[in-house]
C-alpha cells in the first residue's frame, strides 16, 4: 500500500523529517505516537502534498506508483485522504458545492461523467449518516461556525464520501469530547475493510481503545524510533515517552562520541 | 486644452446642429457646461481624486458623436427579453445613447410608472425635466460636464407616489457601431414619495474591435419613504471606456440600494456622490470588480451624511489579475449637526499576480461626536491552507483558485435583494472566474455574441 523510504524534509530551512521508513500493507491500521514536535504532522502533511514542506530526499511509493511526484489532487484521486488536525474554513464555499466538486473532479479523473444531482444527494445523506452529521451543516459553509466535534465528523464524513485506500488521521481525537470521540472513532471503523489501510496519528492511547492498530510506531525527533504492537501503547500510556527518548538520545550520544 | 479640443471645436462649430436636434429642456444647461469645461479642462492625473484615471487618454480618440441623431440601425428583435428565470424584466433598450422600447416591455409596469425616452420626455414634461435635469450632478464634475454638454437623450424613471413596481425595470445600453463612438447618455431616476422600484442597467459592448467612450451620468431622487434598488452591470470590451457619474440625494426614510457590478470591461471610472437630505434613510452599496489581462477600474465614492440618524453601509471587492489595475477611493462625510450616524465602509481586494495592482483608499470625515463609523481595506493573496485543503479532496488547484474567488464574491453577491437576480448574478461571476468569454451568455439581447 504505503512504502515511506528514508524521507527527509524540511519547511523553512528545517529539518523536520529526517529518515523515516514505514510500511503499510493493505487491510493494516498503523498508528503513529509520539512527544510534541517530533514531526507526526509534518509527515502527514509531506504525505499529503502540502507545497510549504520542502522533500530533500527519499522516496514513497503508493499502490505502486511515486507519490512524490504527484499534486496534493491526484493524491486524492489515487486514493490517498488526509484527516486534518486543523480542518480549514471556507467562508463562501458551501459544504454541498464542495463535496459535489470534490466528488466530481475524481469521477472525471477516473473518465466518468459527473454524477446526477439526485444520486450525488443520495450519497450524502448515506455518508452524513455514518458520523450522524446534522443536515443544516450542509448549506453552510465548509467548517464555518462548526465547533470542534463537528469538524472532526466532517472530516471523516468527507472519508466516507471520498472511498479511499489509505486514509491519514492527524489527531482526529484532539479537542473532542468522550462521545465525539466514539462517533469519530466508529466512523472510522464502519469505513474500514480488509483492503483499505489507515494511519492513526494521535498523542493519546485513549483514541486507540477504540482504533485498534496492529502496529504502533514510535516518531521522536524527524525519526521512528520504536515499533511495536498494540501493547506499545499501553506502554506509552503507563510510562510516557522518557524511556523512548533517553533510549534514542542515549544512542545518539554514543554514536556522536565514536 | 489637449482632448478637451475636439468636444469644445464641437460645440463651438456645430453647436447650431446639436441644439437643433435637441429639447430645450436639455439645451438651456449647455453653454454653463461648455464654460465650466473651458475654464476647468480635465483634471490631471496629479489632482489626487483622478491618480488612477487618465481623462485625456480616455477622451482623446477621435470618436465620432451622432449629434445629427442619425439613426443607427440595430435589430430590435421581438424576443428582447431576459431570460433569468422567474424573474420577468422589463426591458428598455439604450442603443448607444437612444432609448428604445421593446415588445410588451410596459406589459408588467402598473400604472404611475414612466420608463421613456429622456429626449421625448424633455418635450412632453419639460418642467419636469429642468426642475430635475442637472439639479443633483454638478457642473464641475468633468464627466458630468462633458455629458451634459453632448447629451442629447436618455432615459426617464419617474415612479410616482405610492406606486410600487414589483417587476425589475431592465435597462440594457448597447454599443454598436462601426467606427469609434462616443455616447453621452443620461439616466434621470425620479421615486416620488413611498414608491418603490428595481431597476437593472446592463452595459454592453457589441462590437469587441472597435473603440467605444461611454459617458453616463445618473440622477436619483429618493423622495420620502421610497425604496429604489439599482444595480448596474457593465460588461464590454477591452476597448470600451467608461465614465460614470452617479448622483444620489435621500430624503426622509428612503432606501437605496447601489450596486455596481464591473465583470468585463476596458477602462471604467465609476463615481458615486450620494446625500442623505432627511433622517432615518438608509443606503446600502455594494461593488465588485474582477479585472484582468489590462483592465482598469477606478471607483470613486463620496458618501455625505449632513442630516442626523442615517445609516451607509458601503462594501466593495475587487479580483484583480494579470496585468489589471483597480483603484478604490470612499469617502463618508459626517457634517457637524449628523447626529447619531451610523456608517460604515469596507474595501476588500484580491491581488491574484505579480504584475496587477491594487490601489484602496478608504477615508471618514467625521465633525460629530455622536456617530459610529467605521471603515476598513485589505489587500491580499488567495489563502495557501484553504487552497491545500481543496487539493486534498480531490479539487484541482485551478477549480479551487476559482472556486475561493467566487467564494470572496459571495457576501457582494448575498447582498443582491432579488433571489433570481442573486442566482444568476452568481452563475455570471461563476462563468466570469471560468474566463468564459461572456458571462450573460443567454441574455437574448445577445450582446458579445
Amino acid at each position: 500500500m504505503l512504502s515511506v523510504k528514508d524521507l527527509h524534509a524540511e519547511i523553512d530551512g528545517k529539518e523536520i523529517l529526517r529518515g523515516v521508513n514505514l510500511e503499510v500493507k493493505p487491510g493494516e491500521v498503523h498508528a503513529i505516537m509520539g512527544p510534541n514536535g517530533s514531526g507526526k504532522s509534518t509527515l502527514s502533511m509531506v504525505l499529503a502534498g502540502n507545497p510549504a514542506y520542502t522533500v530533500t530526499s527519499g522516496e514513497v511509493t503508493f499502490r505502486g506508483k511515486s507519490l512524490l511526484e504527484m499534486t496534493p489532487d491526484v493524491r486524492s484521486h489515487e486514493g490517498l485522504f488526509l484527516g486534518f488536525q486543523y480542518p480549514v474554513e471556507i467562508p463562501g464555499v458551501s459544504m454541498v458545492n464542495f463535496m459535489r466538486a470534490a466528488v466530481n473532479a475524481k469521477r472525471k479523473y477516473f473518465g466518468e461523467p459527473p454524477m446526477g444531482a439526485t444520486d450525488f444527494l443520495k450519497l450524502m445523506r448515506e455518508k452524513r449518516a455514518i458520523v450522524e452529521l446534522d443536515n443544516k451543516l450542509a448549506s453552510r459553509s465548509v467548517n464555518e461556525g462548526f465547533s470542534g466535534g463537528e469538524k472532526k465528523r466532517n472530516e471523516i464524513f468527507q472519508m466516507a464520501v471520498l472511498e479511499p485506500k489509505l486514509a491519514i488521521l492527524d489527531e482526529t481525537d484532539s479537542g473532542l469530547d468522550v462521545d465525539a470521540l466514539r462517533i469519530v472513532a466508529e466512523g472510522v471503523n464502519k469505513l474500514r475493510t480488509p483492503e483499505n489501510s489507515a494511519i492513526v496519528i494521535t498523542h493519546y492511547q485513549r483514541l486507540l481503545d477504540y482504533i485498534k492498530p496492529d502496529v504502533i510506531h514510535v516518531l521522536y525527533k524527524g525519526r521512528i524510533v520504536y515499533t511495536g504492537g498494540p501493547e506499545l501503547a499501553l506502554e506509552i500510556e503507563e510510562k510516557g515517552y522518557d524511556w523512548i527518548k533517553s533510549e534514542v538520545d542515549g544512542k545518539d550520544a554514543i554514536k556522536g562520541e565514536a | 486644452m489637449g482632448a478637451l479640443d475636439q468636444y469644445i471645436s464641437l460645440w463651438q462649430e456645430h453647436g447650431d446642429l446639436l441644439v437643433s436636434k435637441s429639447p430645450d429642456a436639455l439645451n438651456r444647461l449647455r453653454a454653463d457646461a461648455a464654460s465650466s469645461l473651458i475654464e476647468q479642462g480635465l483634471p490631471s492625473q496629479k489632482d489626487e481624486n483622478y491618480k488612477f484615471t487618465d481623462l485625456e487618454k480616455i477622451l482623446s480618440p477621435d470618436y465620432g458623436i451622432n449629434i445629427g441623431r442619425v439613426k443607427i440601425d440595430v435589430n430590435p428583435s421581438d424576443t428582447f427579453r431576459c431570460d433569468v428565470p422567474q424573474l420577468s424584466t422589463s426591458l428598455f433598450l439604450v442603443v448607444n445613447d437612444s432609448f428604445a422600447e421593446t415588445v410588451g416591455c410596459r406589459d408588467l409596469l402598473p400604472e404611475g410608472v414612466d420608463v421613456v425616452s429622456l429626449a421625448s420626455y424633455a418635450r412632453s414634461n419639460p418642467e419636469f425635466i429642468e426642475k430635475f435635469y442637472g439639479s443633483l450632478a454638478d457642473i464641475s464634475n468633468p464627466v458630468v460636464a462633458l455629458d451634459t454638454l453632448l447629451c442629447q437623450d436618455g432615459v426617464v424613471i419617474r415612479v410616482r407616489k405610492g406606486v410600487k413596481v414589483e417587476s425589475t425595470i431592465q435597462l440594457v445600453n448597447i454599443f454598436q457601431n462601426v467606427a469609434p463612438l462616443l455616447a453621452a447618455r443620461r439616466i434621470l431616476i425620479v421615486m416620488e414619495e413611498d414608491s418603490e422600484a428595481k431597476v437593472l442597467v446592463c452595459d454592453h459592448t457589441q462590437t469587441s474591435d472597435v473603440a467605444f467612450c461611454s459617458l453616463q451620468v445618473v440622477e436619483v431622487f429618493a423622495a420620502k419613504g421610497s425604496k429604489l434598488d439599482f444595480y448596474d452591470l457593465e460588461e464590454s470590451t477591452q476597448n470600451t471606456s467608461r465614465l460614470s457619474s452617479l448622483w444620489l440625494r435621500q430624503e426622509e426614510g428612503s432606501e437605496v440600494l447601489l450596486d455596481s457590478m464591473t465583470l468585463y470591461n476596458g477602462t471604467t471610472r465609476n463615481e458615486f456622490f450620494t446625500r442623505f437630505a432627511g433622517r432615518h434613510a438608509k443606503l446600502r452599496m455594494l461593488g465588485m470588480g474582477i479585472e484582468d489581462e489590462q483592465r482598469r477600474l477606478d471607483t470613486y465614492s463620496r458618501i455625505a451624511h449632513e442630516v442626523s440618524e442615517c445609516n451607509t453601509d458601503e462594501l466593495f471587492k475587487y479580483v484583480v489579475d494579470d496585468d489589471a489595475m483597480g483603484a478604490f477611493a470612499g469617502l463618508i462625510y459626517v457634517a457637524e449637526g449628523a447626529s447619531k450616524t451610523e456608517a460604515y465602509q469596507s474595501n476588500r481586494n484580491l491581488v491574484g499576480s505579480e504584475k496587477a495592482v491594487m490601489h484602496s483608499k478608504p477615508q471618514l470625515e467625521i465633525y460629530n461626536d455622536d456617530v459610529k463609523c467605521s471603515h476598513g481595506t485589505a489587500i491580499g493573496q488567495l489563502d495557501e491552507k484553504q487552497l491545500f485543503y481543496m487539493m486534498t479532496r480531490g479539487i484541482s488547484e485551478d477549480q479551487a483558485r476559482l472556486m475561493l474567488k467566487q467564494a470572496f464574491m459571495s457576501d457582494v453577491i448575498d447582498g443582491i435583494s432579488l433571489p433570481p437576480l442573486r442566482d444568476r448574478l452568481k452563475l455570471m461571476v461563476e462563468r466570469r472566474f471560468a474566463g468564459e468569454k461572456t458571462a450573460c451568455s443567454s441574455c437574448p439581447v445577445g450582446c458579445n455574441s
